[in-house]
């Protein structure tokens, strides 16, 4: 599949109800439900499914690193196209550390009385480390 | 002259401070119409990029989920109808809320059942004026729709539509009713069938001679289809609330510019009735000063 003329990864990082980033790419590293997964160029036609963690992608030509807590989703990767989709997608930048943190204790508290706790703890988890990554 | 002057000039002003009102709101509709135009394009990205997906599962493996899978004697039928909160935008509801009505003949005579959802405060009160039964309804959200509320609304669909035939609460179908935007000026009420989905299969359709792109999927075929059918069907209700959205606010922009024009007639109208009434009264003054000179003049000449 690799393609000379294209040098890297094109990735459409998209939330539910908006794009969140566009651009190339050289490097992207995901969790899928089965473990981390990393995305080189010239990657075999993927789709998997994301589970609530952190997403990193190494923007090309630069040392810029884009780190994004998705809440799911999936990851598919077709002809150095790589799409990222979740529900809700937050740049690091823009997460509240302290708030993520209060979610996470309240989704503990949960976990015993609801199934989606487990899923809302994740989510809080990931968005903390995202946080914790850029800062 | 039924009516007096004073009565005249109050019904001018009444009728131009309502027009300052429905001028106020044509602009607020007109201004928010824009903000709806570009939600709804800024969440075509993810309707893409998921029905991408999905056409790649079906076409690259062999698909039986059961959000795809048709009953074969459908029995009950779920309904769900868009329409808004708030009235002032013309037929906008009444148009739905027919189409709902046409839907609704029409599955009557294939013999299924019809449980209905609703969306918009404006068909709860349609259905709980006449004392129809329906499902569920939520409301507060017809004109800037949240991702949360089409995924509630499309967790409860899905929920309904995966129960076991004659289990309580089942459905066979999925239809929803809503106003597609096509632009400013027309707007239509729409009916799809939501499930059993009917997946588009192929984006382009491979050559013979082409190597499929084999793709490997993670877990394994059937989970990822399991995650992404649910989203899938969560988009296609979002993108069914945004297009709904903006056209609530087409209709309601629409109606209240007919409206402001009407008002601006009805002054015109008014203005000259006024000034005619005005004129008549300073002509029978007129006439009653001269006819009361000409009297004295004559009782003058009758004492000379």
């Amino acid at each position: 599949m690799a393609d000379t003329t294209v040098e890297h990864l094109h990735v459409e990082l998209v939330a539910a109800d908006r794009t969140v980033w566009s651009g190339e790419a050289a490097m992207i590293i995901a969790r899928t439900l089965e473990g981390d997964i990393g995305v080189l160029r010239g990657h075999a036609p993927t789709l998997s499914l994301l589970s609530a963690s952190v997403v990193e992608i190494q923007v090309a030509n630069s040392n810029q690193l884009v780190v994004v807590a998705v809440d799911g989703g999936f990851l598919s990767v077709a002809n150095d196209r790589v799409s990222i989709l979740a529900e809700r997608v937050e740049l690091a930048e823009d997460i509240e550390v302290s708030q993520a943190r209060i979610d996470l204790e309240e989704a503990k508290r949960l976990l015993d009385s609801s199934n989606e706790a487990e899923q809302r703890v994740r989510h809080a988890e990931a968005r903390i480390r995202a946080a914790e990554k850029v800062s | 002259m039924a009516v007096s002057l004073r009565e005249y000039r109050a019904r001018i002003k009444s009728t131009e401070s309502m027009k300052k009102i429905t001028r106020a709101m044509e602009l607020i509709a007109a201004s928010r119409i824009i903000k709806a135009q570009q939600r709804a394009q800024a969440a075509a990205p993810y309707a893409r990029e998921l029905t991408r997906a999905v056409s790649a599962v079906a076409t690259y493996s062999n698909v039986d989920h059961p959000l795809t899978r048709e009953q074969e004697d459908p029995k009950r039928a779920a309904v769900l109808v868009i329409t808004s909160d708030r009235g002032l935008a013309g037929a906008y509801s009444s148009s739905v809320i027919k189409e709902t009505e046409r839907l609704a003949e029409r599955l009557r005579a294939e013999g299924k059942e019809l449980d209905f959802y609703l969306a918009g405060r404006k068909a709860e009160a349609y259905f709980k004026f006449r004392g129809r039964p329906y499902v569920q309804a939520w409301t507060g959200f017809s004109d800037q729709p949240t991702y949360d509320k089409a995924a509630e609304i499309g967790a409860a669909l899905i929920e309904a539509f995966l129960k076991e035939q004659g289990e309580d609460g089942d459905v066979d179908e999925v239809h929803v009713v809503y106003t597609r935007f096509r632009s400013m000026l027309t707007q239509e009420p729409t009916a799809i069938r939501l499930l059993p989905l009917e997946v588009v299969e192929g984006e382009e359709a491979p050559e013979a001679d082409e190597l499929l792109p084999l793709y490997e999927f993670e877990p394994s075929a059937a989970q990822v289809l399991d995650g992404l059918l649910p989203q899938y069907v969560q988009s296609r209700i979002f993108y069914a609330l945004l297009q709904a959205a903006a056209s609530e606010l087409a209709a309601r922009q629409k109606a209240m510019k007919s409206a402001t024009d009407n008002a601006e007639e009805l002054i015109k109208k008014l203005t000259r009735i006024a000034n005619q009434a005005r004129q008549a009264g300073i002509t029978q003054e007129i006439s009653e000063i001269v006819g009361g000179v000409n009297a004295l003049a004559d009782a003058q000449a009758a004492n000379d």
